[in-house]
């Protein structure tokens, strides 16, 4: 395990989304409200580039025609089959503990923390005045 | 070609079973006027309705899988003699009770009003000509199916005569069942613990296919296992389950084995457009393992044992199957019994006893 940094803090706005190839994986960065969370790249149905998808809210009713919108933001829609997974888990809408993306720890760390290493950044450049945002795989 | 003797001997061993589908049928319509309100009674008279039998085009008297040639009567429709029945179903067999269903033109008429009052009749003819004779009957309560307050109503009105333990409807009417039209049904039944029985059928307010008037009785009778396939797909999709979780259905007459490929498709389907839906928060399927049932006769049988095991395998419950009769309809004779050959002896028990009790809670208090 290593960590990683992928991003400048103000590089993903809240929203937006990074994608970043680590060890020669591809992983999506994501910012919802300022928590950062980050997925595999591939969804786990048959293998689309899940982290391209549409980003859309929760669609929940709790009865027929009681229609809530919910976490506006929060999930994650595969570009091939539609099928929605939670951005903060990547568990699926539809099937959540059986059908789940791969997702990986991420923590923001100073970068004057990060000038003590150990960490890998390959195409981010660190100043200590900076906050990162750090992918651990 | 001769034919086996009557099917006495194929009920062998199924003593105390619960059949969930039989089906009496009044021999003439005169024999409801003595049932009718009397403004209706004169209405049919004055009419001449009572020269008709209103019987159904799904279900033509002379098409040869409509009665058993055993079960013919030397004089009116097959199923109209309660001793007849006796003598065919109710003594071999033994049951400790068999549900009897009406399948008539009462259910379906244009008129709503005149629809209502023909169910009255028919409900109140079976109640003091059938069930009030013979105490291991039981029935389900005939509704106009394109008047869900007056089905509701008649429901209200039938719900505590204790025998009366379903309400019936037909799969194909003039809405997909699911649609909030129909809601007042659903929400009859569910308050008085009586299950939602759908049986084969359309009345034929649109083709039984979906692609336009078939030329054949083959292609109407075939197609009718995709009319249960649309009727619950639109429960699913409507929330009926959501909206009244105390509803259980029971699909009579379908044929059992288009259902694993049809819950294959919804389950996947529903991953992708389940925003759509989005009350329909579990798969499917499992709905339907939780709220449907489905009656045994006609029993679309794969060709061997083996292959029936993958079947039931693929239905994934053992708790679905209800064992029927459907006298006096011809699904099988004496050498093959009313059982698919080779299913597990514990199986056999579920079917016959315990689902059938689990399902109609007034059969339990029986």
């Amino acid at each position: 395990m290593a960590r990683h940094v992928v991003a400048a803090v103000g590089e993903i706005p809240p929203g937006g989304r990074k994608l970043v190839t680590i060890r020669g994986r591809e992983i999506g960065v994501f910012n919802l409200d300022g928590a950062y969370y980050a997925l595999i790249n591939r969804c786990p149905h048959q293998g689309a580039a899940l982290c391209t998808g549409a980003i859309v809210s929760r669609l929940e009713a709790p009865m027929p025609g009681e229609y809530r919108l919910a976490q506006p933001g929060s999930m994650l829609r595969c570009p091939w089959h539609c099928w929605e997974f939670d951005i903060r888990t990547g568990q699926s809408w539809c099937e959540p503990e059986d059908v789940k993306a791969r997702s990986y720890a991420v923590t923001v760390e100073p970068g004057e923390r990060l000038a003590r290493g150990p960490f890998v950044a390959e195409t981010v450049s660190v100043a200590v005045e900076e906050d990162y945002v750090v992918v651990t795989l | 070609m001769t034919r086996e003797a009557p099917p006495s001997g194929a009920f062998s061993g199924l003593a105390g079973a619960i059949d969930c589908d039989i089906h009496p049928a009044p021999p003439d319509l005169r024999a409801l006027l003595p049932h009718l309100d009397p403004y209706w009674r004169e209405h049919v008279e004055r009419r001449g309705l009572e020269r008709e039998n209103l019987d159904t085009s799904a279900y033509p008297p002379a098409a040869p899988i409509n009665a058993n040639p055993d079960w013919r009567l030397p004089a009116g429709p097959a199923g109209s003699s309660l001793a007849a029945l006796q003598a065919h179903l109710l003594d071999p067999l033994a049951p400790r009770a068999a549900i009897c269903n009406l399948i008539h033109g009462a259910q379906m008429m244009m008129s709503e009003d005149l629809s209502a009052a023909l169910c009255r009749g028919l409900n109140n003819w079976l109640a003091a000509e059938w069930l009030g004779r013979d105490d291991r009957l039981r029935a389900s309560i005939t509704v106009p199916v394109h008047s869900p307050e007056l089905a509701a109503e008649e429901i209200e009105r039938l719900a505590p005569d204790r025998r009366f333990v379903q309400v019936l409807l037909l799969a194909m009417a003039e809405l997909p069942l699911g649609r909030r039209m129909m809601w007042p049904i659903y929400r009859a039944a569910e308050k008085h613990g009586l299950p939602v029985g759908i049986h084969a059928g359309s009345s034929f307010r649109h083709p039984p296919s979906a692609g336009g008037w078939g030329s054949t009785y083959l292609e109407d009778y075939v197609t009718y296992a995709q009319g249960f396939a649309g009727a619950l797909n639109s429960l699913l999709a409507e929330g009926v389950f959501q909206k009244f979780p105390g509803l259980r259905v029971v699909l009579i007459e379908s044929g059992v084995t288009w259902l694993p490929a049809s819950l294959w498709r919804i389950n996947k389907t529903w991953r992708g457009v389940r925003a759509e839906v989005p009350w329909l928060d579990r798969l499917p399927a499992d709905l339907v393992r939780q709220h449907v049932r489905l009656t045994l006769q006609p029993f679309d049988a794969p060709p061997d044992a083996r292959s029936l095991a993958v079947l039931l395998d693929q239905l994934g419950s053992d708790e679905l199957l209800l064992f029927s009769t459907d006298y006096p309809h011809w699904h099988f004779d004496a050498a093959e019994g009313p059982l698919p050959a080779g299913l597990p002896p514990s199986l056999i028990r579920k079917i016959t006893v315990e689902n059938p009790l689990a399902t109609y809670p007034r059969l339990a208090a029986a």
